[in-house]
């Protein structure tokens, strides 16, 4: 593929299409979609885009369909993303789980709509983080990004495949309308091979290749159709040569190594920003464009004196818990603004343990937080 | 004295996972003649097997990717096509092939079917029709012959089934064609031929299901259903698919339906990739 055909410099674009470009950057080379308010921009750029590297991208019949394509894709040995929105995301889920089984590397794009069902199809929401931590039925692990801005969608859409490749597993990145639709400058650097991650790839002949052999590592090698090396993968639970067994052993086996590959990884995987936390008596928990909003509020309460501090999620799955547990005997209170009813501050208040008050800042969904809102909480909990 | 020819092995047990014999279909099921008929294909139609992939749903019939030694991959209930629609884009190369059943392909994953017929996309799906969920004990599904018992339709099914030739030949496939798996050399020839043949390909293959559907419709033995195939079948290379729908105790018309040409899905493709643009310089 041409190098001039990834774009490098200066831009002024929205999230959605940063998106696109980040995943052209981190090499995707297969996108699978479905048309979904407020992230049809992704599939629109990336079916102008791939076909000018020597991509494939398909509109498929559904968002089903669209999270199988992914998975077949990357069977097929090519980098893959979809994009999709609440709706599309709900319908997802089952096969998100069969992308987990089967450990198979894949960028699943939610740009977050208010919800529940329909709901409000063109305004912000931050309301699928948890089904983001537990869509798919059964127990697992995922990894999950949150992007604050249209430069953080190119970046952090290439960490995600960067992510997945490494780990054999499907990556969220869990974006929100206003993310998507804002313009703002994005630089998109060129990306050298070097800093691109490619997944784990067998060693041995295809005799020896065990599709699940975990003796190296957590992360087994993955082998991809139509090299001769004629391996099984299925859905139900298996061994280490791919094949089903029925049996609680095995059970244990696989769903223990499925989760500890993210679990004992975590350190490598978690990713955060801090902000003033170090004197902090209050810190605000938050993610994503609720971050941007509460960015202010911490300096406008600084401005009037009160010890606040930032700690901005970027991992969001798996959850920065070691951080919070340390920080809790320190502060009198977090304050988690996000918008939804309450999910990310069960988090937070789980690992603060009881050692520091975890304060929910709600926002139903339609519209973002006013930074007196936030603020306001702050210099309540910090009397 | 008598001289003895005996063999270690089968000559298709290289396709076979034969660490995993004995499999899970039951006595006079007709799964495994159909799988039979898929392996022998691919020497006839003369595949590198290295670059055929099986794609299987789930239930009876998509076990058949984990007994086959190629490259196989057992999916969600209803969604072997898209993931094989994506295996196939990513790398057009393979020969990739769905075999799975009724209920799979035509039931949950229908819409599945009639987009990757619309596409045309390459690929050849076996679909073993047992007229009912046979692995979760014989519910009636959409290609339960009208008035057939089920576990869910005790008095009678009162639904119309598919015509599935004409169901898929209406939604665009090039290679349309049914046979039962009474019919194991015509079934293979036509694999064969479907394997080789660009396009969506698409092989009905009726099969007993005794336990569960046969039990239920006065063909307790695999043998009975049968011999109600060789009783019923009429061979009709040509017929319009229109006319070759399915009852309970009517003929079964069995043969090439449909055998014509069109771009393929990679084919449009490519004819796309000639007017794409130059990205723009800023």
């Amino acid at each position: 593929m041409p190098k001039e055909n990834v774009l490098c410099g200066e831009f002024f674009m929205n999230g959605d299409l940063a998106c696109a470009e980040g995943a052209i950057s981190a090499g995707c080379r297969f996108f699978a979609g479905y048309p979904i308010t407020p992230a049809t921009e992704v599939a629109e750029r990336m079916s102008e885009r791939l076909p000018q590297v020597g991509g494939v991208f398909m509109q498929m019949e559904d968002e089903i369909a669209s999270m199988n394509a992914v998975l077949g894709a990357s069977w097929g040995g090519v980098k893959a993303m979809t994009a999709t929105s609440g709706p599309g995301f709900s319908l997802m889920m089952e096969n998100l789980g069969l992308g987990v089984m089967l450990e198979t590397p894949c960028v699943v794009v939610n740009v977050q709509r208010a919800g529940p069902s329909t709901g409000l199809p063109t305004l912000v929401a931050q309301g699928d983080m948890m089904q983001a931590r537990w869509g798919a039925h059964g127990h697992y692990e995922i990894i999950a990004l949150v992007p604050d801005s249209p430069q953080e969608m190119f970046d952090f859409t290439i960490t995600a495949f960067n992510l997945s490749e490494k780990y054999r597993v499907p990556v969220l990145l869990m974006a929100d309308e206003a993310v998507g639709h804002m313009s703002e400058k994005v630089v998109m650097q060129r990306i050298s091979q070097k800093e691109l991650v490619n997944r784990p790839r067998p060693k041995v002949a295809p005799e020896e290749y065990l599709p699940y052999d975990s003796k190296e590592g957590l992360v087994p090698p993955m082998a991809i159709a139509g090299e001769g090396y004629r391996f099984h993968v299925t859905g139900l639970t298996h061994d280490e040569r791919g094949y089903p067994v029925m049996t609680a052993e095995a059970q244990d086996r696989l769903v223990r190594r499925l989760v500890d590959k993210i679990r004992l990884n975590a350190k490598d995987i978690i990713r955060y920003e801090e902000v003033n936390v170090d004197d902090a008596e209050v810190i605000v928990v938050s993610y994503g464009i609720s971050a941007r909003i509460a960015r202010y509020a911490v300096q406008k309460a600084r401005d009037q004196g009160i010890k606040a501090g930032l700690l901005r999620l970027i991992t969001v799955w798996p959850f920065v818990e070691d951080r919070i547990r340390k920080l809790a005997p320190k502060v009198k209170a977090f304050v988690v603004p996000e918008i939804n009813y309450g999910q990310i501050v069960r988090e937070v208040e789980r690992c603060a343990a009881g050692k520091a008050k975890a304060r929910l800042v709600p926002h139903m969904g339609g519209g973002v937080h006013l930074p007196e809102t936030i603020l306001e909480a702050i210099r309540e909990e910090a009397r | 004295m008598m001289k003895m020819l005996t063999v270690d092995t089968n000559p298709i047990d290289c396709y076979l996972r034969i660490d995993r014999i004995p499999h899970i279909w039951c006595a006079g099921c007709g799964i495994g003649p159909a799988t039979g008929c898929f392996i022998r294909a691919i020497d006839r139609a003369g595949l590198n097997p290295d670059k055929v992939s099986v794609v299987s749903g789930i239930g009876c019939s998509g076990r058949v990717a984990g007994y086959i030694k190629l490259d196989s991959f057992h999916t969600t209930h209803g969604r072997a096509l898209p993931f094989a629609t994506g295996l196939k884009l990513a790398n057009p190369e393979l020969n990739v092939v769905v075999f799975s059943g009724d209920g799979d392909i035509v039931a949950i994953g229908g819409n599945h079917l009639i987009h990757s017929a619309r596409r045309n996309i390459d690929m050849t799906v076996i679909c073993i029709n047992n007229f009912n969920y046979g692995m979760t004990g014989g519910q009636v599904g959409p290609t339960t012959p009208l008035e057939a018992r089920s576990a869910t339709s005790p008095y009678g099914n009162f639904e119309y089934p598919f015509n599935l030739p004409y169901l898929v030949a209406a939604s665009g496939a090039t290679y349309v064609a049914r046979w039962t798996v009474l019919h194991l050399r015509e079934l293979e020839r036509s694999i064969a031929e479907a394997l080789a043949k660009p396009g969506f390909s698409f092989i009905e293959v009726l099969s007993p299901c005794p336990t569960v559907y046969g039990r239920q419709n006065k063909l307790p033995r695999g043998l009975d259903e049968m011999r109600s195939y060789q009783e019923r079948s009429i061979i009709r290379d040509g017929a319009d698919p229109k006319d070759v729908e399915l009852s309970l105790n009517g003929p079964i018309v069995v043969g090439k339906f449909v055998d014509i040409e069109r771009p393929t899905l990679w084919d449009c493709y490519q004819q796309m990739l000639g007017r794409a643009s130059k990205p723009k310089k800023r």
